[in-house]
C-alpha cells in the first residue's frame, strides 16, 4: 500500500488504541474499587450510573476542577515535567503490543498492531526502564524529605525489580527464539502456552510477575507510597491534574505487564475462532481481553489480600531470592532446550 | 545516503564537549558524566564505522564499551559518596589535599 | 530523508552536551546527558544497529543515568561553586582541546570522501549479533561478567558505611565478660 494509505491507517490504529488504553485505565479504576469493596464485604460505587459505572467520569471531572496548589518551593520546570514523563513513557509501552492478527476491511489488511518490531520485547523493557525517570524526579523535585525519600526508595525498587525482570523474560525468549512479540504468541499455537512449560516456563511466569508488581509499585510492594508510610511517597506535593496523571501512569503500567503476561505466557489472542472472516478477526481480540482482564483482576485481588513488605525485606527479595532464581531457571531452561528442543514437560 | 564524516564529526563533537567539560567543570558528577559522554562519542564511531565496512564486530564492541563504562560508574560513584561522607563536598577544587 | 533524520537527531545530541556544560546543577546535567542517549539511540536506528539501540536505551539511558540522578539526590548536590583554584586545568585545557579537534576536523575533512553511509546500512539483527557475541568474542564476554561482578564487589565494599566492619570487635569485650563469667562459675 503506498506510503500516504499507510501513514493514515497507523494514525487511525495509534488514535484507536491510545483511546482504548485510556478508557481501560479509568476502568481499571473502577474495577479495583468494586473489587477492593466486595473483598472488604461492602459495596463500592453504586450511585453514580448503574454499578457506579460512571464513577471514573465523575473522578475524572473532580480532578480537572480541582485547585492545582503549586508550591513556591519546589523545582518548578522538573515539577511539571515529572507526571508528563510518567504518563507519557507509560502510555508508549502499550505501541508494541499486538491485540489479535490481522484485520480486512474493504481492500485493506492490517495487523492488530500498531507497530511489530523485530525487538519488540526490547523497546517495551526500554520503555519501562525510562519510566523509572518520572517517579525519581518527582520525588527530587518536590524539595521536601518525604517526597525525596519516596521517590528515591521507589526508583530503587523499580531498577532492582527490572533486572529479575529481563532475567525471568529470557526462557521465554530461548523458546520462541525472536524479540518479536507476534512471533511469540505464534509460537505458543495449540495450547502449547509458555505458562504449561513445566517447570521453567512456569516459575518464569511467577517471577515475571513478582518483578512485575515490584516495578510497577504495587501491593505487596508499594511501600513507597502507602498512605501510612513517608505520607504518599512521591507525589505527597502534587494535586489534581498532576496527580492524576501518575495514577494514569500506575494503571498504563498495570495494563503494560498483563498484556505482557498473557502475550509472554498465556498464548496472547490464541483461542477457539470460528465463523466469517470478520468474526475471526474479532474473536481472538476478545480472548485477548479477557486474558488481560483476568491478569487486572488478578493485581487487584493481590493489592486487597497480601501485607506490604518493608523495603528492606523487599530489596533482599528482589536481590537474594528473585535474581539468583532467575538466573538458575534461565540456566536450566537453555540446558533443556539445547538438549532435546522438542521436549514438552506436560503433553 | 550520508557521507561517513557526518557521522565521525558528530562523534568528535561529542567527544569534544565531553574533554570540555572534564576539563572546565568543577562538580565531580558532572566530571563523571562527561566521562560518559566521552564513551559515547566514541560508540557512536564505532556504529558509524561497522556500517561502512558491513563488520558487525563493531556493534558487539560497543557492547563491551558499554559494560566496561557501567562498571566503572557504578565503581566510580561509590568512590564519590565515599569522598562526600569525609570531605563533605562535591567541588573537586576542595579536595586537593590528602589531609582532611 | 536521511539527512533530515540525521540532522534531527545530531541536533538533539550537540544541544544536550552544549547543555550538559552549560547548565550549573548537576541535575539539569544529568537531565541533559539522557537526551543525548536517547537521541544516539535514534541515530544507531539509523544506521540498522537496532539491539544495540535498544540496548543504549535499557543501559545507558535507564539504568546508568538512573544511577546518577540516585547519587545527585542522595548527596543532595547543590548549583556548582565557582572557585578559582584550578585555573590551570582551563588555561591549558581548553587552548589544548581547541587545537586537538582543530587536528581531528582537519583529518576527517582531508578523508572525507572515503564514502557513503546508506540508511538502515548493516541491520543488526539480534541473531547475528548473538551469533558473533557467543562464538568469536565468547572471551571477552565471559571475562566482562567477571568484571562486573568485581565491580559489584568494589561498589557495595566502598559504598557501605564504616561501622559495619567496625561491629565485631564491640562484641568482643562482651563475650570475654560471659567467659570469664561460666569459668567463675565452673571454679566454684
Amino acid at each position: 500500500m503506498s506510503i500516504l494509505t499507510f501513514a493514515i491507517i497507523s494514525i487511525i490504529k495509534s488514535v484507536a488504541v491510545v483511546f482504548v488504553l485510556l478508557t481501560a485505565v479509568a476502568y481499571s479504576v473502577w474495577l479495583e474499587r468494586k473489587v477492593s469493596a466486595r473483598i472488604q464485604n461492602r459495596w463500592g460505587p453504586t450511585k453514580v450510573g448503574p454499578f457506579g459505572l460512571l464513577q471514573p467520569l465523575a473522578d475524572g471531572v473532580k480532578f480537572i476542577f480541582k485547585e492545582d496548589l503549586t508550591q513556591p518551593y519546589v523545582y518548578k520546570t522538573l515539577y511539571i515535567a515529572s507526571p508528563i514523563i510518567a504518563v507519557v513513557f507509560a502510555i508508549t509501552a502499550i505501541s508494541v503490543i499486538p491485540f489479535g492478527n490481522s484485520i480486512t476491511i474493504g481492500p485493506i489488511t492490517t495487523q492488530l498492531q500498531i507497530t511489530d518490531l523485530n525487538i519488540g520485547l526490547l523497546v517495551v523493557l526500554g520503555i519501562t526502564s525510562m519510566g523509572v525517570y518520572g517517579v525519581a524526579l518527582a520525588g527530587w523535585s518536590s524539595n521536601s524529605k518525604y517526597s525525596l525519600l519516596g521517590g528515591l526508595r521507589a526508583s530503587a525498587q523499580m531498577i532492582s525489580y527490572e533486572v529479575s525482570l529481563g532475567l525471568s523474560l529470557i526462557p521465554v525468549l530461548i523458546l520462541a527464539g525472536s524479540f518479536s512479540l507476534r512471533e511469540i504468541v505464534n509460537k505458543q499455537q495449540h495450547l502449547h502456552w509458555n505458562f504449561f512449560y513445566l517447570p521453567f516456563g512456569t516459575i518464569a511466569f511467577f517471577i515475571y510477575l513478582i518483578s512485575a508488581y515490584a516495578e510497577t509499585n504495587r501491593t505487596p510492594f508499594d511501600l513507597p507510597e502507602a498512605e501510612s508510610e513517608l505520607v504518599a511517597g512521591y507525589h505527597t506535593e502534587y494535586s489534581a491534574m498532576k496527580f492524576a496523571m501518575f495514577f494514569m501512569a500506575e494503571y498504563s503500567n498495570m495494563v503494560t505487564v498483563a498484556c505482557l503476561s498473557t502475550l509472554l505466557f498465556f498464548g496472547g489472542w490464541l483461542g477457539p475462532v470460528f465463523g466469517p472472516p470478520i468474526l475471526q478477526s474479532l474473536l481472538p481480540v476478545m480472548w485477548f481481553c479477557l486474558k488481560v482482564f483476568f491478569f487486572m483482576f488478578l493485581y487487584v485481588w493481590v493489592r486487597w489480600t497480601l501485607p506490604r513488605f518493608r523495603y528492606d525485606q523487599l530489596m533482599a527479595f528482589g536481590w537474594k531470592f528473585l535474581l539468583p532464581a532467575a538466573i538458575v531457571n534461565l540456566v536450566l531452561t537453555a540446558l533443556v532446550v539445547a538438549w532435546k528442543p522438542e521436549i514438552w514437560l506436560v503433553h | 545516503m550520508i557521507p561517513l564524516f557526518f557521522y565521525l564529526g558528530l562523534s568528535g563533537i561529542l567527544f569534544v564537549c565531553g574533554v570540555l567539560g572534564f576539563l572546565i567543570k568543577r562538580n565531580i558528577i558532572t566530571i563523571f558524566m562527561s566521562i560518559e559522554l566521552m564513551l559515547n562519542g566514541v560508540n557512536l564511531s564505532f556504529v558509524a564505522f561497522a556500517a561502512h565496512w558491513h563488520a558487525l564486530s563493531g556493534q558487539i564492541f560497543v557492547f563491551f564499551v558499554m559494560v566496561v563504562a557501567a562498571a566503572e560508574a557504578a565503581v566510580g560513584l561509590a568512590i564519590i559518596i565515599a569522598v562526600y561522607r569525609t570531605r563533605e563536598t562535591l567541588n573537586v577544587d576542595q579536595v586537593n589535599l590528602l589531609k582532611l | 530523508m536521511h539527512l533530515i533524520l540525521f540532522l534531527f537527531f545530531g541536533g538533539i545530541c550537540v544541544a544536550g552536551a552544549v547543555n550538559l556544560l552549560l547548565q550549573r546543577h548537576p541535575i539539569n546535567s544529568a537531565l541533559s546527558l539522557v537526551v543525548v542517549m536517547a537521541s544516539l539511540a535514534g541515530e544507531y536506528l539509523l544506521l540498522g544497529a537496532e539491539f544495540v539501540a535498544a540496548i543504549q536505551v535499557i543501559v545507558y539511558a535507564g539504568a546508568i543515568m538512573v544511577l546518577f540522578i540516585f547519587t545527585i539526590m542522595l548527596l543532595n548536590a547543590g548549583e556548582e561553586e565557582r572557585t578559582g583554584k584550578s585555573r590551570v586545568a582551563i588555561m591549558l585545557g581548553v587552548p589544548g582541546v581547541a587545537i586537538a579537534s582543530v587536528l581531528v576536523a582537519w583529518v576527517l575533512l582531508r578523508h572525507s570522501g572515503t564514502g557513503d553511509v546508506a540508511l538502515f546500512a548493516l541491520p543488526g539483527v539480534p541473531h547475528d549479533i548473538a551469533q558473533l557475541l557467543f562464538h568469536d568474542f565468547l572471551l571477552p564476554f565471559e571475562i566482562t561478567s567477571i568484571l562486573i561482578l568485581i565491580a559489584i564487589m568494589g561498589a557495595v565494599v566502598l559504598a557501605s558505611k564504616p561501622e559495619s566492619i567496625a561491629k565485631p570487635s564491640a562484641a568482643e569485650p562482651a563475650e570475654q565478660e560471659a567467659r570469664e563469667l561460666v569459668a567463675s562459675g565452673r571454679e566454684r
